[in-house]
């Protein structure tokens, strides 16, 4: 059933995962509360690559990462996922989402959760439960099944929402800030799961965050943003290899990527800053 | 038993004896108000406020109760407690039926006005206004729309009863279940629409069970409305069988038998409690697996 858990399919390659080509996008075009909230947006993700967007906040991220899910549509540009229309790879369930809110449904238990993709998607009861299953193994909460999400704590609703994003096995992976209301300790925690999950079943992964050394860890490349209008300045290779670890974050190579990303965001205060005085 | 079932227990326990208290004090108030208080009633400052306190204005709280065990009419078959039970029986079931019904009907309009701003806005004003018309005029008017009508319709009063009990009752739920429709958050209405799932299905799957808390309350205020618009036709159109009709009836009477007419009031109050009992069973029933706060 559907694709399994393969490393990459065959045609890898031939189409970038997400390709956003000359998006703009304007909220409230013509009124007096106009907002330009992205401007030119060019950027490609190849299957199977780690993509972290940063960018002080208001600078377009989660509207970005809605236009790729086809939950808003570009004011102008194009967005395409697999070769496919936002659209329909939306209306194909392609990809999966998860928020800063785990967005559980209350009223159903955990494993009910991670079903309801599927259930929308007709699949029939059995083959739920048994995906279900695996993913709840995939997240390492198992024994958790039966619970209600209200029983669980934090890190593990957020897990619970990740297996659930992951549950129709989608090959695209957004993120809008998932871990940014966790404590430090389970947030690194979920950061190398994340990790290992999408490395072993080649997830290509878009990640919204405000947290500098999480978007260094986790991305193959980091998307540095700025606001008013947003834009991309900079695009940060991280390149510290696919193994990391708990010593990825004391390594020198980790804190060069962390200070690169870090002056690129200063960069984007300074001219803010400047602007500022221009406008007064 | 964990913590929060021991305290939810202990809530309830709680509640249960108050209520007996509630109860014991106004049945002691009564005795000692009926004990003290002037037999011809009382007037202060040339105003008539103090109630006579004579065995045909207020009985004793034992006669009233031994008034259950005699025989309804001097020398009838039944007893006043068999009568009162059957007719309380019969209104209850009345009642029942307009509760069901008034919710489906709420819950419907709720959808529909969910669905189409229209609806809503065509709607909403109408059932606002529709609450304010006392249904002790409704009732015959009901009735004698139903009975020209229809013959057959003219000898079923209670179905007017039953009608005006649905007309009271589906307004609470149509206002609930409308609001917690609405107040789906966005996130998952977001991941709804992220699985490409319609109205529909995000209707089933989403906003009913997000409109769930919203619906138990309503439910409760239903419960008592039908209680309400049933008994109170049934006074308005004499019914034949229900409460209502016997309180009207024994009422009649009481000046020749006082404790009669509060056991009819009794009546009336046990099948109000009836109907409360099988709300809050709905109630738990909708509200298990919820997170204990929102209980
Ligand atoms: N639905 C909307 N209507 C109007 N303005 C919006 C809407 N969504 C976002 N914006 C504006 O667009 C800009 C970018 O918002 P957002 O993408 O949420 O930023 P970020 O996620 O980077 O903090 C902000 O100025 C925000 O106020
Ligand atoms: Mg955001």
């Amino acid at each position: 059933m559907e694709n399994s858990m393969t490393v990459s399919s065959p045609e890898a390659g031939t189409s970038p995962a997400v390709a956003i080509r000359g998006v703009n996008k304007i909220f409230n075009q013509g009124k007096p509360n106009q907002v330009d909230a992205l401007v030119d947006i060019d950027l490609d993700v190849q299957p199977g690559e780690f993509i972290s967007l940063i960018g002080p906040s208001g600078c377009g991220k989660s509207t970005l990462l809605r236009l790729v899910a086809d939950l808003l549509e570009p004011t102008s540009g194009s967005v395409t996922i697999h070769g496919k229309s936002a659209h329909q790879a939306r209306v194909d369930q392609d990809y999966g989402m998860a928020f800063q809110q785990s967005g559980l449904f209350e009223w159903r238990t955990v494993e009910r959760n991670i079903e309801l993709p599927l259930e929308l998607k007709g699949w029939d009861k059995a083959a739920r439960r048994q995906r279900s299953q695996e993913m709840l193994e995939l997240v390492k909460l198992p024994e958790f099944a039966k619970h209600m999400p209200w029983q669980l704590s934090g890190g593990m609703q957020q897990r619970i929402a990740i297996a659930r994003a992951l549950a129709s096995h989608p090959k695209l992976l957004l993120m809008d800030e998932p871990f940014g209301a966790l404590d430090e300790m389970t947030r690194e925690h979920m950061q190398a799961e994340l990790l290992r999950i999408c490395a072993a079943a080649g997830t290509t992964v878009v990640f919204v965050t405000h947290s500098i050394p999480e978007a260094v860890y986790l991305a193959d490349r980091v998307v540095v943003m700025s606001p008013r209008p947003g834009r991309i300045t900079e695009i940060v290779s991280v390149a510290l290899g696919r193994d990391r670890s708990e010593l990825t974050r004391e390594a020198t190579d980790f804190f060069a990527r962390v200070t690169e990303v870090r002056e690129a965001l200063r960069g984007i205060e300074m001219a803010d800053h400047a602007k500022g005085i221009d406008d007064r | 038993m964990t913590d929060a079932e021991r305290q939810r227990r202990r809530t309830r326990i709680r509640r249960a004896s108050m209520f007996a208290v509630a109860f014991v004090l106004v049945a002691v108030s009564w005795e000692l108000y009926k004990a003290v208080g002037p037999e011809k009633g009382g007037t202060i400052f040339g105003t008539r406020i103090l109630a006579r306190t004579d065995d045909r204005a207020m009985p004793h709280i034992w006669d009233m109760f031994s008034r259950f065990s005699e025989s309804e009419v001097r020398g009838g078959e039944d007893s006043v407690f068999v009568v009162v039970l059957r007719a309380a029986w019969y209104s209850f079931r009345c009642a029942l039926a307009a509760f069901v019904a008034g919710s489906l009907l709420g819950i419907g309009l709720a959808v529909l006005m969910a669905r189409f701003r229209f609806f809503e806005r065509a709607l909403m004003p109408y059932l606002v206004i529709s609450q304010t018309v006392p249904i002790i005029v409704l009732a015959p008017l009901i009735f004698s729309l139903m009975a020209y009508n229809s013959r057959e319709l003219a000898s079923k009063t209670w179905l007017a009863a039953v009608l005006l009990g649905v007309f009271l009752a589906f307004f609470p739920v149509a206002m609930g279940t409308l609001r917690g429709l609405q107040t789906t958050p966005s996130a998952p209405l977001e991941l709804m629409d992220s699985y490409a799932a319609g109205w529909w299905k995000t209707l089933w799957k989403l906003r009913f069970p997000n409109a769930v808390p919203f619906l138990a309350p309503a439910l409760r205020l239903a419960g008592a409305a039908a209680v309400v618009g049933v008994t109170v036709s049934e006074i308005s159109l004499g019914v034949r069988y229900g409460v209502g009709r016997l309180i009207l009836s024994y009422g009649q009477e009481a000046t020749s038998d006082p404790p009669k007419l509060y056991t009819a009031v009794f009546g009336a109050a046990a099948l109000g409690l009836v109907m409360a009992a099988v709300v809050v069973g709905i109630d738990r029933l909708l509200m298990r697996n919820r997170p204990p706060e929102a209980v």
